[in-house]
């Protein structure tokens, strides 16, 4: 069994050690540094909405961004972060600032006030170098940790990464359950999609196969708190 | 209609009536002087199935051909090529035979104006079945541009008996605003009487039957007999589990070999078409089938019906009794079968009702927003249009007739920016206004998203069954591919199954072994397993409102138990011994400990669907209260709660405690906070969403790929929730959960019904009448069961193999 994180006892949030850091996987989908008092979210795909009705025609309720933004703002106001990293695709697409309502704007500058942030670059925005406040990066080293926005597959120690929008399914009793999570081998983790229009992709899913090729455990965000789901218990899509 | 008014024909089954709705057409067209150029379409035809209108085709040509008259006769379905949907545009036929969808996309069609300017009749098939719809309400706006088109159009519905034809007259023809006390416009009514009485009995076996489960495994060597000694049976069963499971036990006790076939719409369509050509050619002895075949083609050979399990309603039962014996002077033969003592209650009052004639069809519709949406977006694409004219046009027809201006306007400015709050679209308006007032579509790209996106069905996601074969050189694994496609099954059940379930299907025990992208494996299970999943999402029609009322009178007076079984009444007189009687409008309230836990039984007789709204809700209200409630399970007639803590005590000490249970304020807070995370509400919203265009509808052969680029419906209905809660769409969804699988509008008339009528009797074990509700138990998927329960239970299991 690949129980690679080590589960802790505790009955608030699970914690565990990656890289001798210590890890705080929080109920909203982002992680928690306190040595670093560091927030990570990933995959806020800001005005995804937006981006649909330009492409497509299909008028998505635009109230993702401000939505997305919220549980960001109750999140900063519960850990008060000296920095929050924002770890790539955090707008759908490289448009997606200039589509961006002024209320939605401003909620952006409040967050920022008075603390470091730093939009990691992903494949959707790597575009956006200016105008939204913070500072860019392509990577961040923190302590043991290296955070970037596709997972690799070399060198994967410590590495935090987000990119692929892990969700869990469990099925039992003739009811299924999916849910976003974190993924982790102890080794390196992946984090779930925090954007409100964010799709998710079954951790079953071949893609992450060679990612974790001694297994994993996924932790679901559950409604009250978040669940440590062993490889053998989740189910495919 | 001879002198062009426009009538509703309502006739049993087998009196020709098609024919009849045709006669005016074929009188003008033979009795017009010949034509140099194209004239236009004469007739339209409108079927609730294509099937149905490929058949009527023939049906005509055939006397057409011998009286050697010249019209020509042609269909318009979805397997028309286009080569020929070009040319019935530019010389169209004379009489043109279709589908609702289809008329939705002519009407849209650049030409409409020029192809139905000289249109003077329209004749609607099958009316009492279209108009319970979403097609129906879409077909109302298509009939309203037609009669615009056409001034003067004749409209001729074709029904079965329904209990308000008058609801059907007015859908027909023009509504207008009356002066108070002026009857809306309606059709003239042509009533054909008589036809002889059906020959309608109770099968009874002599058996006693258990207190719950719909199998009707007694009965099966009963229904062999039969099919021995009538030239072609139609078995009608309700669900696709019960005709899986009726078509194994029959061909269990087949000695003799009959061809008997199996027909449900899980089933691969080649195979049913197989079927039906088999059933048509007169091949086939029997056809064990569900609604699938409650309407359709007109099969002559069928001389009796047998109908398994509950009636659910009259008129649904007389529906399927007319399936027999296509002739007005014979009587169609048809037995129904009862499975459990309720339904032996519940055939009883069928057969009262069939007996005098009662019919319990539901209420006309309020046309729905999300269709009228789809159809704005198609009459943008034909013209420009005025959008007074466009409202004028909309209330004209039946179920927008009561639609306000500035609920139009609400649907309109839906279509041209997504109707939010927050003006966020302007820029990619669908339509846009001009300076001339008039709103014309945005471009030729949002025409070809309206024809493809075009109709009101929404069928659920769904994945193919394929047969895969066992890996001889790794035993347990399977081959992937290979083996035939038997079916397909819904996402919703398939996401349940894990490898090494057995179910039915397709007439077999089938081992689930696994997903392969879009398909899930399956082998034989060997012989003598038992299917281990007891269900899959089918059919479920709740017991019609009508039915339940007489079944409750019949429980409730004794004088009537000696027209029941012995078994049945022996039944009620033990519960009258034990316990109370449910009495004919109040609410029976049980409770009673047992094995530790503490029970709570209701029987409001409102159907499944209603009560499992109300088990959700009451489930929530317990929670409150601390009593700690584990679960529920429903039947049509009652539902059962089981708890912890003992509810008989906390009566005894709060003597309100169950009226304000069951107090009507239950469908406000409660109910919003459960439709906040219903997947059935979800569901809901989701075909308003599919239907009205916010989301593109997935095509065959785009479903591949569908998971992963289609947003997810869930998060714009938790976000659209949040942020703008009386949104249309919203709106929509309600109004489909007020009568459908929510049945909240049932619930709220039963909850202030028993106001003050509340029986409660608390017993010291369970009441007969309350074990039938609790062998459901098991049977059905435990609601009230939260997502963070099942997590915990897989996350004890990693626990353990870290621990052990």
């Amino acid at each position: 069994m690949a129980l690679g994180a080590r589960l802790e006892k505790t009955t608030k949030a699970p914690g565990l050690t990656l890289a001798g850091e210590h890890l705080t996987l929080d109920l909203c989908g982002g992680l928690w540094l306190s040595a670093h008092r560091t927030l990570i979210v990933s995959d806020l795909h800001l005005e995804k909405g937006s981006a649909f009705a330009a492409r497509s025609g299909q008028f998505l309720p635009p109230y993702d961004t401000r939505e997305t933004l919220a549980c960001l703002h109750e999140a900063v106001a519960r850990f008060d972060p000296a920095c929050v990293v924002a770890l790539g695709d955090s707008f759908h697409d490289a448009r997606g600032p200039d589509r961006m309502e002024p209320g939605d704007r401003a909620m952006v500058a409040a967050l920022q006030e008075g603390r470091d942030w730093v939009w990691i670059a992903g494949n959707h925005d790597e575009a956006i170098t200016e105008g939204i406040g913070g500072r860019y990066a392509d990577t961040l080293t923190l302590g043991g940790l290296t955070l970037r926005h596709e997972p690799t597959e070399v060198g994967v120690d410590g590495e935090i990464a987000g990119h692929l929008h892990p969700c869990g399914k469990v099925a039992l009793r003739g009811r299924a359950v999916r849910r976003r999570c974190f993924v982790t081998d102890g080794r390196r983790l992946i984090m779930p999609a925090f954007g409100a229009y964010a799709g998710g992709l079954n951790v079953r899913n071949p893609v992450f196969e060679p990612l974790f090729p001694g297994g994993f455990t996924a932790h679901l965000l559950g409604d009250g708190r978040v669940f440590a789901i062993g490889r053998s218990m989740l189910v495919k899509d | 209609m001879r002198g062009g008014r426009s009538a509703l024909l309502v006739a049993p089954t087998g009196a020709g009536k098609t024919l009849a709705g045709f006669l005016p057409s074929l009188t003008a067209l033979a009795e017009r002087p010949p034509a140099k150029k194209a004239r236009g379409l004469h007739t339209l035809y409108i079927s609730p199935l294509k099937a149905l209108a490929v058949d009527i085709a023939r049906n005509l040509e055939a006397p057409i051909a011998e009286m050697g008259l010249s019209i020509r006769v042609e269909t318009r379905t979805g397997d028309t090529p286009s080569h020929k949907r070009t040319r019935q545009v530019e010389r169209p036929p004379d009489i043109l035979l279709t589908t609702p969808e289809q008329l939705a996309l002519l009407i849209a069609h650049r030409e409409a104006t020029e192809l139905f300017a000289n249109l003077s009749c329209v004749v609607l098939d099958e009316l009492h079945a279209l108009v319970t719809s979403k097609r129906g309400d879409l077909l109302s706006l298509a009939l309203a541009r037609l009669h615009r088109l056409s001034p003067g159009l004749t409209a001729i519905g074709l029904s079965a008996t329904v209990r308000e034809p008058d609801d059907l007259r007015r859908y027909l023809v023009p509504q207008r605003v009356s002066p108070v006390g002026e009857s809306p416009p309606m059709a003239d009514l042509v009533v054909v009487r008589g036809g002889a009485a059906p020959d309608l009995h109770m099968l009874d076996t002599g058996l006693t039957l258990p207190l719950a489960g719909h199998t009707a495994w007694q009965a099966m060597p009963a229904i062999y007999d039969l099919i021995g000694r009538h030239r072609t049976v139609l078995v009608f069963v309700n669900t696709r589990l019960q005709a899986e499971y009726t078509f194994q036990e029959l061909w269990r006790i087949n000695e003799e070999s009959y061809p008997i076939a199996l027909h449900h719409g899980s089933l691969d369509a080649t195979q049913r078409r197989r079927v039906e050509a088999a059933m048509a050619a007169g091949q086939l002895r029997a056809i064990v089938c569900t609604a699938t075949l409650d309407l359709g083609i007109d099969w002559g050979d069928v001389d009796l019906v047998v109908n398994i399990g509950a009636p659910k309603g009259a008129s649904r039962i007389m529906q399927r009794i007319g399936r027999a014996n296509h002739r007005m002077d014979e009587p169609s033969k048809a037995y129904l079968v009862p499975a459990n003592r309720f339904e032996i209650l519940e055939c009883q009052a069928a057969l009262d009702a069939v007996e005098a004639a009662a019919q319990d069809t539901p209420d006309a519709r309020l046309g729905a927003p999300d269709v009228l949406a789809q159809h704005i977006l198609g009459m943008a694409c034909v013209d420009a249009f005025d959008p007074v004219q466009l409202y004028d046009e909309i209330v004209s027809a039946a179920p927008y007739a009561t639609l306000s201006w500035e609920d139009f306007e609400a649907v309109v400015d839906y279509v041209a920016t997504g109707g939010y709050a927050l003006r966020a679209y302007e820029r990619f308006a669908k339509i846009l206004r001009g300076p001339d007032g008039l709103w014309r579509v945005r471009d030729a790209r949002t025409a070809q998203q309206y024809r493809m996106n075009v109709g009101t069905i929404v069928e659920s996601a769904k994945v193919k069954v394929r047969l895969a074969r066992a890996n001889r050189a790794k035993p347990g694994a399977v081959l992937p591919r290979g083996g035939r496609v038997l079916g397909e099954i819904e996402e919703d059940f398939a996401d349940t199954l894990t490898p090494g379930d057995t179910f039915l299907f397709a007439g077999e025990v089938l081992r689930f072994e696994g997903l392969s992208e879009d398909e899930a494996l399956a082998t034989r299970a060997g012989p003598g397993t038992d299917p281990a999943i007891p269900s899959y999402a089918g059919a479920k029609f709740p017991i019609s409102t009508f039915l339940a009322a007489r079944v409750r009178a019949m429980i409730a007076d004794p004088f009537e138990w000696d027209r029941l079984p012995k078994q049945v009444s022996d039944y009620l007189v033990q519960q009258r011994t034990r316990s109370i009687l449910p009495g004919p409008t109040g609410l029976l309230v049980e409770t009673f400990p047992r094995s530790g836990r503490y029970y709570l039984t209701a029987f409001p007789f409102e159907g499944r669907l209603a009560h499992q709204t109300l088990g959700m809700l009451l489930t929530r209200r317990l929670e409150r209260a601390r009593m700690r409630p584990l679960g529920f399970a429903a039947n049509d007639y009652g539902i059962a709660i089981w708890m912890t803590r003992d509810l008989s005590a906390r009566i005894a000490l709060e003597p309100d405690f169950l009226e304000a249970l069951f107090a009507e304020d239950m469908l406000g807070d409660d109910l919003e906070a459960w439709l906040d995370e219903s997947a059935m509400m979800k569901r809901t919203f989701r075909q308003c969403a599919v239907i009205a265009g916010l989301i593109e509808r997935r095509h065959p052969g785009q479903a591949k790929t569908g998971r992963q680029v289609t947003m997810s419906t869930d998060l714009v209905y938790d976000v659209l929730r949040k942020h703008q809660p009386d949104h249309l769409l919203l709106r929509a969804a309600r109004q489909d959960a007020a009568t459908g699988l929510l049945d909240v509008k049932r619930l709220g008339v039963m909850l202030r019904r028993i106001q003050g009528r509340i029986v409660h009797k608390s017993l010291d074990r369970v009441s007969p009448l309350s074990v039938s509700v609790m062998l459901e138990i098991g049977r059905e998927k435990v609601y009230g069961e939260g997502a963070d329960e099942i997590l915990a239970e897989a996350e004890a299991q990693l626990l353990e193999e870290a621990l052990g």
